[in-house]
């Protein structure tokens, strides 16, 4: 019988190439578990977004009823990604004219000056996914936590804002709203993969998390523990498929093998001159291929994105701020050598996004292409922390605790 | 020139500012001549056209003709091509002479009507033949508007294609993408108005603005002089610190220009930049270095103007030309009947490009001759249809929201855009 527990948190995440819904726990310590995971080749998505519902829609549904079984649960309501070209980043600042006679910061005054920073004029058919608050500034001294308590007569707030099409993101909670479940929140993918990965400390030093999907590159920067910068780029490992289909001259399936099994990110030496034979069903040969073009069509395709990224990066005058690393997720981040080209872009350290502070299925927290969604699961494990437990909450939980024991019985 | 009078196309003598003229023909065409009656069109003598009465009545322009026979009674052609190029004909020389005396002649009309489109073919021949470089802008119908109507233009299309020297082409059902369910039909139609509007105002301005760098006249008929061309055409307009970028976006996404690809195919480009005394060497070289990454194998021709009013403004105009591939169709053959042909195609070999008089007889005389064989079999000709052999790299992006990054298609790969050999 499926136990409905209260701190159950799903990250659903409805990717270019696969849906993949991960199942976490918060236990009595108060620390998080994953119990769950499913996933399912998606279908009818492009570049992150939804282009056939139907289609999508049993994807998500096989997903979510594998996560289900695996952790023995039943899911009514998740956190779901969300990601495309229309989303964007920028940043905001609020500002706020102490006016009281002491110039004591107050609480209101913080208040006040958070809500002027979130009055932003976006095009009216946009929405904001996320505003994230970043630092204080009093009279203009930069980097303060919290001022409330402070003296100052004129307080600033910073706030990154991560805003999108209101109907393009619909479309996905539609679909999962079909499924009879409840989205509790969207979030924006980058920012759930930049959760999954990044330690406090890594915040601190500045850090950019790249998110190589399927459709979407999504990227995150982090410094001076807050988010700097956010963006997404509609290319993915789909592109470097169409891209080695259309230059090899074979069907997309079998570019996608290719990819698969002789991809690279850098032409290797040792595969100068070498060829590849496809077979057929029967194992005849069909075709004989150049794997040094392969490698290079591929080369090309990821060192642009890799540059796009730097030159946004560059743009957003953030690109001194990743020094601390650069960490890679999603299904590019399995590309061989993917690191080594990285690094001479960027100039930073590479290395590959692993989890943190986060306990659960060995299988799960290990796979690059699984840290969006376990991310996800974390930003609901820090939204549900953050709700206050009052006295009427604790007995209501008690009575419907109660309830279910009864119903059950 | 008093050396040669019996020269077969008389070129007149280009001296100057270019004399313009602006023939507005049917009912759509002379509502638009209305929206080019301000003070920024001073100095074309405007032309209105057309079997109408009323219409011509509430014309504002200051050259009139009406078309009329005793047996149409003022009413009209009653949509039928075939009495509006009867009409025409018949009143050929007065036509001729509304002509003369211009180095260029824009015709602007609705195509799909009687007027327009029985007219104008006849009316481009006339003004080719006293000398002057013509240009037609016409509007396609709606498909919405009905079978007859679309092949009706659809063949008057092909004769002005094959008389005039340029033909700027303005499908309305492609203007329909601008538009979104809740526009009213007369918004629409003034949509598509104000476009055909904006692309004889952006060959205006080419031709009579002092520009940093001109574009004559001259450039213009070298341009589409002969080639019977085909043209599409695309305005956009920006303003702010990254406009330049903005415009390029803005052109790449334009639908007219079906997202870009129609300058993929064209074989001449001509691009015209405006504004205000700010513009810098920098933006301009911005703007040409995407559009010609676009048109590899074209001709492209730039101009750029200064306006001083144009504070902060840029906009680009852009008119894509394809030579046709159209056959020149016999529209001055004897009992030659527009509304017969319409349905299926004629299908002859493209004489040469004429350059010189010598070879305009001697096309003028493969026309007439080849008239004369369609004229003899009369009968429905038969002809194998070639599917369009195109390969979208694009593969499975091909139907998604293109991801334009600086102007660049990213769908794309990269290798082909970078020019990767693969052997």
């Amino acid at each position: 019988m499926f136990e409905a527990t209260p701190n159950l948190i799903v990250g659903l995440e409805i990717g270019t190439s696969k849906v993949c819904a991960v199942v976490g726990e918060i236990n009595d310590e108060g620390a998080l578990n994953i119990i769950g995971l499913g996933q399912a080749p998606a279908r009818g998505v492009r570049k992150g977004e939804i282009v056939e519902t139907a289609v999508a829609e049993e994807s998500v549904r096989q997903a979510i009823v594998e996560a289900e079984q695996m952790a023995n649960v039943e899911i009514c309501n998740v956190y779901l990604g969300v990601t495309g070209a229309h989303v964007r980043g920028f940043n905001n600042r609020g500002v706020h004219r102490v006016l009281s006679a002491d110039r004591d910061i107050t609480k209101d005054d913080v208040s006040d000056v958070v809500k002027n920073a979130r009055t932003i004029n976006l095009p009216k058919e946009n929405s904001i996914i996320h505003d994230v608050r970043q630092h204080f500034l009093l009279d203009g001294h930069e980097g303060i936590v919290n001022p409330e308590g402070m003296v100052g007569s004129l307080l600033e707030v910073d706030v990154h804002v991560v805003h999108g099409v209101t109907n393009r993101m619909e479309n996905s909670v539609r679909l999962v709203q079909n499924l009879n479940l409840v989205v509790n929140e969207i979030v924006f993918t980058g920012l759930a993969s930049a959760l999954a990965m990044l330690s406090s400390e890594q915040k601190e030093l500045g850090a950019l998390v790249l998110d190589l999907g399927g459709g979407t590159t999504n990227y995150v920067v982090y410094a001076n523990g807050v988010i700097k910068h956010t963006g997404v780029f509609a290319i993915g490992g789909d592109h470097v498929s169409n891209d080695l289909g259309h230059g090899l001259k074979v069907p997309l399936s079998r570019a996608e093998k290719l990819k698969l099994e002789f991809g690279s990110a850098l032409v290797d030496e040792a595969s100068k001159g070498r060829t590849i034979t496809i077979t057929n069903e029967m194992n005849l040969p069909v075709k004989t291929l150049n794997l040094e073009h392969l490698q290079r069509i591929m080369s090309m395709r990821l060192e642009e994105l890799l540059q796009i990224v730097r030159q946004d990066l560059e743009e957003a005058g953030v690109l001194h701020y990743i020094q601390g690393g650069v960490f890679l997720c999603g299904g590019g981040a399995r590309i061989p050598h993917i690191a080594q080209l990285a690094e001479s872009i960027f100039q930073a350290p590479v290395s590959l996004g692993q989890t943190n502070s986060i306990s659960g299925l060995k299988s799960a927290l290990d796979q690059p292409e699984f840290l969006t969604a376990i991310g996800l699961v974390k930003y609901g494990s820090m939204r549900k922390r953050k709700e206050p437990v009052g006295f009427l909450t604790s007995i209501q939980r008690v009575l419907s605790s109660i309830l279910t024991q009864r119903l059950t019985h | 020139m008093t050396t040669n009078p019996e020269t077969q196309t008389p070129a007149l003598e280009i001296t100057g500012t270019p004399v313009i003229k602006i023939i507005g023909i049917g009912t759509a065409g002379v509502g638009l001549l209305a929206t080019l009656n301000g003070p920024e069109f001073a100095g074309a003598a405007l032309v209105a056209v057309t079997t109408d009465q009323p219409a011509l009545a509430a014309s504002p322009a200051p050259h009139k003709l009406l078309l009329e026979p005793r047996e149409l009674r003022g009413l009209g052609t009653g949509g039928d091509a075939e009495r509006g190029y009867a009409l025409a004909e018949e009143h050929f020389t007065t036509l001729k002479t509304a002509c003369a005396g211009a180095n260029v002649i824009l015709l602007v009309a609705g195509l799909g009507g009687g007027a327009g489109s029985g007219i104008t073919p006849v009316i481009a021949r006339a003004a080719r033949e006293t000398g002057a470089l013509v240009l037609a802008f016409v509007t396609l119908p709606f498909e919405c508007e009905g079978n007859r109507r679309c092949a009706q233009a659809r063949a008057s299309l092909d004769q002005i294609k094959a008389v005039a020297d340029g033909v700027i082409c303005l499908p309305n059902q492609k203007a329909a993408k601008l538009i979104d369910d809740k526009t009213s039909v007369l918004e629409t139609y003034s949509i598509s108005g104000g476009l055909l509007t904006e692309a004889i105002r952006g060959v205006w301005q080419l031709m009579t603005r002092p520009g940093l760098i001109q574009i004559h006249l001259a450039d213009l008929c070298a341009l589409v002089r002969d080639k019977n061309s085909e043209g599409v055409f695309a305005f956009v307009e920006s303003s702010g610190p990254a406009r330049s970028r903005e415009v390029v976006e803005k052109l790449l996404a334009h639908p007219l220009l079906d997202e870009g690809r129609a300058l993929n195919e064209s074989d001449a480009v001509l691009v015209s930049l405006m504004a205000g005394v700010d513009l810098t060497m920098g933006e301009v070289n911005r703007v040409m270095e995407q559009i010609t990454r676009q048109c590899e194998r074209a001709q492209v021709i730039m101009g750029a103007a200064v306006d001083e009013a144009w504070q902060n403004r840029l906009s680009v105009t852009v008119i894509a030309a394809k030579h046709s591939q159209v056959p020149v169709l016999p529209a001055d053959a004897p009992g030659y009947r527009p509304g017969r042909i319409a349905g299926r195609a004629t299908p002859t070999p493209t004489p040469a490009p004429a350059t010189n008089p010598l070879l305009m007889q001697q096309r003028e005389q493969l026309i007439k001759q080849h008239a004369a064989a369609v004229h003899r079999k009369n009968g429905p000709k038969m002809k194998q249809e070639m599917l369009p052999l195109v390969t979208s790299s694009k593969g499975r992006f091909d139907k998604s929201e293109p991801t334009i990054h600086k102007g660049e298609d990213l769908d794309v790969p990269t290798y082909f855009r970078r020019g990767m050999p693969l052997n």
